[in-house]
């Protein structure tokens, strides 16, 4: 089963705990879709020794055929392309890659050329993967799609979403049996988590709440729960002693037994969650 | 020669707009006679490449020069590709702009603000 971790705001928890289910769950894998910024690495420490690039196609003009009808640029939607009297530009880091100025030229004068836009990494057996998209590239969802195609579907699957809940994390949780939304009790958490919940409910995948420093100062998110009839699947206290694990790349599962022992059970009631 | 000039409304009365590629109207002048033509600007709401757009609707509708406050880097390639001058408004009604551009008071941009200034803005 396909298992997302998502929180909508950014900095809830999403990785300590995708990495800590991946620490408890046995013979899993652990996908890190947050590609701008992969971190599961540094908690699980695996050794990656399959690197593959991640390539588009974009457009390049064949000007020996172009006659500057600018038919091309009407048709793309994203503006990636100006047709200059004897001049086409094309701005690659805008293109999605769709191929629409292909279809709409009518003297075939655009080639599809490949650009490498970031790469895929995985450890020996493939139970953990990661994406990094090259700095100032925009568009991650490539890079998303190449990870999910090394999907092992007989295991259990955790993929550590990117924050917010826009294309990037539609893509990631796409397909999923289940996800596991992190939340945080401050204002921001508890806007975000909104949002968060009306995405996954709109997608139609069954969902609980993690809750992530847990303070009896603030029970923001106990309330917005209960109204929702939404399930705490588990409450991580803010604590010192986690946060000095984390700032030295250590789980809470590493930590002492009784973590591990609250991950496992988590990791039950999501194949509960999962199988309703 | 025809100009055009980014702008917060659909007048030559109204506030020149600092930024280009999601400035809600263009207001196209002739320098030499005042008349002038509206262009509501799509790529204003545009998802991204509102630099782009705005710099082809240039080129489409034949302007030689250009009037704003900030210019991108992409609008700057696609202006520069098909020789349009930019210069850089004072913050003051379309008329003023034209006029001062006329008297050959306002300086030639030849510098790029960083993408997505325009945003928000």
């Amino acid at each position: 089963m396909k298992v997302g971790i998502l929180s909508g705001k950014g900095g809830t928890g999403k990785t300590t705990v995708s990495a800590s289910l991946a620490a408890v769950v046995p013979s899993c894998q652990y996908i890190d879709c947050d590609v701008e910024e992969p971190n599961g690495a540094i908690f699980l420490k695996p050794e990656l020794k399959e690197k593959s690039p991640v390539k588009v196609l974009v457009p390049e003009i064949d000007m020996t055929k172009c006659n500057f009808c600018g038919l091309c640029a009407k048709a793309c939607q994203f503006n990636a392309i100006a047709v200059v009297k004897d001049k086409v530009l094309v701005f690659p880091e805008i293109c999605h890659h769709c191929g629409a100025c292909k279809i709409a030229c009518p003297n075939d004068a655009i080639l599809e050329v490949e650009r490498t836009i970031g790469v895929v990494e995985a450890n020996e057996d493939g139970t953990f993967l990661q994406g990094k998209l090259d700095v100032g590239e925009p568009i991650s969802i490539p890079i998303i799609n190449e990870l999910k195609k090394h999907i092992k579907e007989d295991r259990f699957v955790i993929l550590d979403c990117p924050p917010g809940a826009s294309c990037a994390v539609v893509n990631s949780i796409e397909g999923c049996d289940y996800c596991v939304l992190i939340a945080e009790p401050t204002p921001f958490g508890l806007h975000d988590i909104k949002i968060a919940v009306q995405l996954v409910k709109n997608m139609g995948i069954p969902f609980g709440v993690v809750l992530n420093k847990a303070s009896n100062d603030n029970r923001s998110i106990h309330h917005f729960c209960q109204s929702e009839g939404i399930e705490i699947l588990m409450a991580i206290p803010f604590s010192k002693e986690i946060a000095e694990g984390y700032s030295k790349g250590i789980l809470p599962v590493e930590i002492n037994d009784l973590w591990n022992e609250k991950f496992k059970k988590l990791y039950e009631k999501i194949e509960g969650g999962a199988h309703k | 020669m025809l100009v055009a000039i980014s702008s917060k409304g659909n007048s030559m009365e109204c506030m020149m707009d600092p930024r280009f590629g999601r400035a809600e109207y263009f207001i196209i002048a002739d320098t030499d006679t005042m008349e002038f033509e509206v262009v509501e600007n799509a790529a204003a709401v545009a998802g991204g490449g509102a630099g782009i757009t705005s710099g082809q609707l240039m080129i489409d509708k034949d302007v030689q020069a250009v009037i704003t406050g900030n210019i991108g880097p992409n609008a700057m390639s696609v202006l520069a590709a098909a020789n349009i001058e930019i210069y850089r408004g004072v913050s003051a009604s379309v008329k003023e702009n034209v006029e001062k551009l006329n008297k050959g008071l306002l300086e030639e941009i030849s510098k790029t603000v960083p993408p997505h200034s325009g945003i928000n803005g």
